[in-house]
C-alpha cells in the first residue's frame, strides 16, 4: 500500500491489518484482510450483508480472536504480545486495558436499560476508570450536551427514540476518551428520519479529529466525511481508495453491482 | 437534519366537543353472581362445620403472642432469611460456574445440581446431622479444632441443610435469569473495558433480576415453610414450639392452626415484600411503572374528592 497522506502523518496507523483470517467453525468469515487506518481518519467499511463487516471490527477490539495473520491497535498487537517468534494470549485483563481506548457503537445500541441515559455515560469511567462519581457526573452531562441531549440525562432507554438511544450510546463510548472510535451501522437500526441526527454527531466527531471506522450504507455520509473507503465482500477486500473515487468511480464489477443497489 | 428532534405536539389535547357520550347498557354476567354466591355458601358451610367441631377455638388467641410461640416465629424467621442468603448467593455462584466456559467449573455444578435437586431436603438435614459418625473432627488447621458434634449446632446444621439445597434451585432461576440478559449487554460492557466480574455485577445480574425475582420469591416462601422440617435436627421454630405447647396444654389440634394462621401472617408479609422488590428491578423496563397499592389507594381518594368537590361547586 502506498501512503497517501490525508490528514495527520504520525507513522504508526490506529488500525492495521495483515492478512486478517476468522472462522466460525468450518465457515471462513475473513479471508484474509489487509488495511490502514491512519490517525484521525474517517474509515468507511461498505458491503453486501454477511460479507464480515461486524466481524472485522470485532476482532479489532478483540470480542473476537483473529484465528491468521496479525491486527494491530496503534502499533500494538491486539489480543496477543509477541516475545521472540513466539505469541502468547493476552489475560481478559490486559485485554480489557486495551479495550478502554477503543469506543464502539452498535447497530441496536446495546445501552444498559436499567440505568438512566447520564448513568450509562458514566459508569465505565467510575467503574473502570475510577473516576469520582461527582467528576464522572459533571463529565456526561457534558457528553449529553454534546450529542444534543442534556435534557434527556434522567431518562431510561425505553424512554428515548431510537435516534435518542445512539446518541447516548456514542456519548457512552466517548467517556472513555477513546483514540479510536468503532461504529458497526448505528444507523441501520433507525426509522429514517432519526438517521440524520446521528450522523451529524458522528460529522461533528469527526470534525474535532476522532479516528473512526465505519461500517455503513449511508453512502452520503461516506463521500462527504469519509477519508478512506473500503468495499468488502465474501470476507475480502475488493477495492479500496478514496470515497469519492470509489464511490463514483468504482473499478471492480462486484463493487458496481453492490453499488447500483444500494445508490 | 437538525440537531434537535421536537415532535410536533400531537392531535389537540383539548376533548372533542363533538359527539355525545355512549350510555349503553352493559352485558350482564349472570355465571358470576351464581358462581359468587355458591362459592360463599360453600365457605360458610366450612367455617360453620369447623366452628361446630370439638376445637377450643378461645386457645388459640390465648396463645397466639406467647412468647415461646413469638420466639419460634423469630427463629423461623432468622433460618428463613439465612437459608435463603447462602441459597442465593450459593445460586449465584453456581449459575455463573455452570455457564462458564471451563469444563471442570461447569461440571462441578452441574453435579452439585444433580445431587442436592434428587435427595429430598428431610434426607439432607438428618445426614448432615449425623455426619458426626464419619468425620470425627472438624479440623482447620490452626484456626479451629473441634469435636464435630459440638462445632454442628442445630442451627449450622438446620441452616446448612436447607441453604445448600436451596441453592441447587436457585442456581437453575438465577441460570435462567442470566440467559435472559442480551448477549449484546455483556459485549458493550466488555466494549467499554469493564472486566467478567463488574460486567456481572453492574450490567447482567441486574437485568437479570427481573427474571429472577418472581420465582425467588415463590422459593422464600417455600422456604419459610420448609423450616417446619428442622426440628429433626434438634432446631426449634414456630412449629416444633407449637406442637410443644400442644401436648402441654392438652390443645394439640388448635396450636397447629396457631401455627398455620402464623405461616399465613408470615407468608403474607413476604408476597408483599416481593411486589416491591420487583418493582424496584422493573425500572428502566416499562415506560412508566405501575403505581403501588398505596399510590393506588391515594389516587382513588383524590379522583374521590375531586369529583365530590367539583358536584360540590357545580
Ligand atoms: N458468532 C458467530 N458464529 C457463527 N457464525 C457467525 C458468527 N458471527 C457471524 N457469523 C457469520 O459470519 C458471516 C459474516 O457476518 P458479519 O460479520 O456479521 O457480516 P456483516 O456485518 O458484513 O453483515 C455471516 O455469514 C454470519 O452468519
Ligand atoms: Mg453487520
Amino acid at each position: 500500500m502506498t501512503s497517501k497522506v490525508t490528514k495527520a502523518d504520525s507513522g504508526t496507523p490506529m488500525v492495521k491489518a495483515e492478512g486478517v483470517h476468522k472462522s466460525f467453525g468450518p465457515v471462513e468469515v475473513l479471508k484474509g484482510i489487509d488495511l490502514e487506518v491512519k490517525p484521525g481518519e474517517v474509515f468507511c467499511l461498505i458491503g453486501p450483508s454477511g460479507s464480515g463487516k461486524s466481524t472485522f471490527l470485532r476482532c479489532i477490539n478483540h470480542l473476537e480472536k483473529v484465528n491468521a495473520g496479525r491486527l494491530y491497535v496503534d502499533g500494538e498487537l491486539v489480543g496477543y504480545r509477541q516475545k521472540g517468534d513466539k505469541l502468547y494470549e493476552l489475560k481478559d485483563s490486559e485485554v480489557a486495558l486495551k479495550r478502554r481506548d477503543i469506543g464502539m457503537v452498535f447497530q441496536r445500541f446495546n445501552l444498559f436499560p436499567h440505568m438512566t441515559a447520564l448513568e450509562n455515560v458514566m459508569e465505565a469511567p467510575v467503574q473502570v476508570k475510577g473516576v469520582s462519581r461527582a467528576q464522572a457526573r459533571e463529565r456526561a452531562g457534558q457528553l449529553l450536551e454534546r450529542v444534543g441531549l442534556a435534557d434527556k440525562a434522567g431518562n431510561y432507554p425505553t424512554q428515548l427514540s431510537g435516534g435518542q438511544q445512539q446518541r447516548v450510546a456514542i456519548a457512552r463510548a466517548l467517556a472513555m476518551d477513546p483514540k479510536l472510535m468503532l461504529f458497526d451501522e448505528p444507523t441501520s437500526a433507525l426509522d429514517p428520519e432519526l438517521v440524520g441526527d446521528v450522523l451529524d454527531v458522528m460529522r461533528d466527531l469527526a470534525e474535532s479529529g476522532m479516528t473512526m471506522v465505519v461500517v455503513t450504507h449511508e453512502m452520503g455520509f461516506a463521500r462527504e466525511v469519509g477519508d478512506s473507503l473500503v468495499f468488502m465482500d465474501e470476507g475480502v477486500v475488493v477495492e479500496s481508495g478514496h470515497p469519492r473515487d470509489v464511490l463514483t468511480n468504482p473499478q471492480h464489477e462486484r463493487t458496481q453491482s453492490f453499488l447500483s443497489k444500494v445508490l | 437534519m437538525t440537531a434537535d428532534i421536537d415532535k410536533t405536539a400531537g392531535p389537540e389535547s383539548t376533548p372533542p366537543a363533538g359527539p355525545e357520550a355512549i350510555k349503553a347498557i352493559p352485558v350482564r354476567h349472570y355465571g358470576r353472581y351464581i358462581s359468587a354466591v355458591a362459592a360463599i355458601a360453600i365457605f360458610v358451610s366450612i367455617v360453620y362445620a369447623f366452628a361446630q367441631g370439638q376445637i377450643n377455638w378461645d386457645a388459640i388467641p390465648e396463645y397466639f403472642f406467647d412468647d415461646r410461640i413469638l420466639k419460634g416465629v423469630g427463629q423461623t424467621m432468622l433460618l428463613t432469611v439465612l437459608s435463603m442468603v447462602i441459597g442465593i448467593v450459593g445460586g449465584v455462584v453456581l449459575a455463573v460456574m455452570r455457564l462458564s466456559k471451563n469444563p471442570v467449573t461447569s461440571s462441578i455444578a452441574w453435579f452439585y445440581i444433580w445431587f442436592f435437586r434428587g435427595t429430598p431436603v428431610l434426607v439432607q438435614l438428618v445426614v448432615w446431622f449425623n455426619l458426626g459418625l464419619v468425620f470425627e473432627y472438624i479440623n482447620l488447621g490452626f484456626v479451629y479444632k473441634d469435636y464435630w458434634s459440638s462445632f454442628m449446632t442445630p442451627l449450622l446444621t438446620a441452616l446448612l441443610g436447607l441453604g445448600l439445597n436451596e441453592a441447587a434451585y436457585m442456581a437453575e432461576i438465577c441460570r435462567a435469569g442470566l440467559l435472559s440478559v442480551d448477549e449484546g449487554q455483556t459485549e458493550a460492557s466488555h466494549a467499554l473495558g469493564m472486566s467478567h466480574s463488574k460486567t456481572l455485577r453492574r450490567i447482567v445480574i441486574p437485568q437479570a433480576m427481573r427474571v429472577i425475582v418472581p420465582p425467588t420469591g415463590n422459593e422464600v416462601i417455600n422456604m419459610l415453610k420448609t423450616t417446619s422440617l428442622v426440628s429433626v435436627v434438634q432446631f426449634s421454630e414456630l412449629f416444633r414450639y407449637a406442637q410443644d405447647i400442644g401436648q402441654s396444654s392438652g390443645a394439640p389440634v388448635e396450636m397447629y392452626f396457631l401455627a398455620a394462621a402464623w405461616y399465613l401472617v408470615l407468608t403474607s408479609v413476604l408476597s408483599v415484600g416481593q411486589y416491591y422488590v420487583e418493582r424496584y428491578y422493573a425500572r428502566g423496563s416499562s415506560r412508566s411503572l405501575p403505581a403501588t397499592p398505596l399510590q393506588k389507594i391515594r389516587a382513588n381518594l383524590l379522583s374521590l374528592s375531586n369529583r365530590s368537590g367539583g358536584g360540590a361547586k357545580a
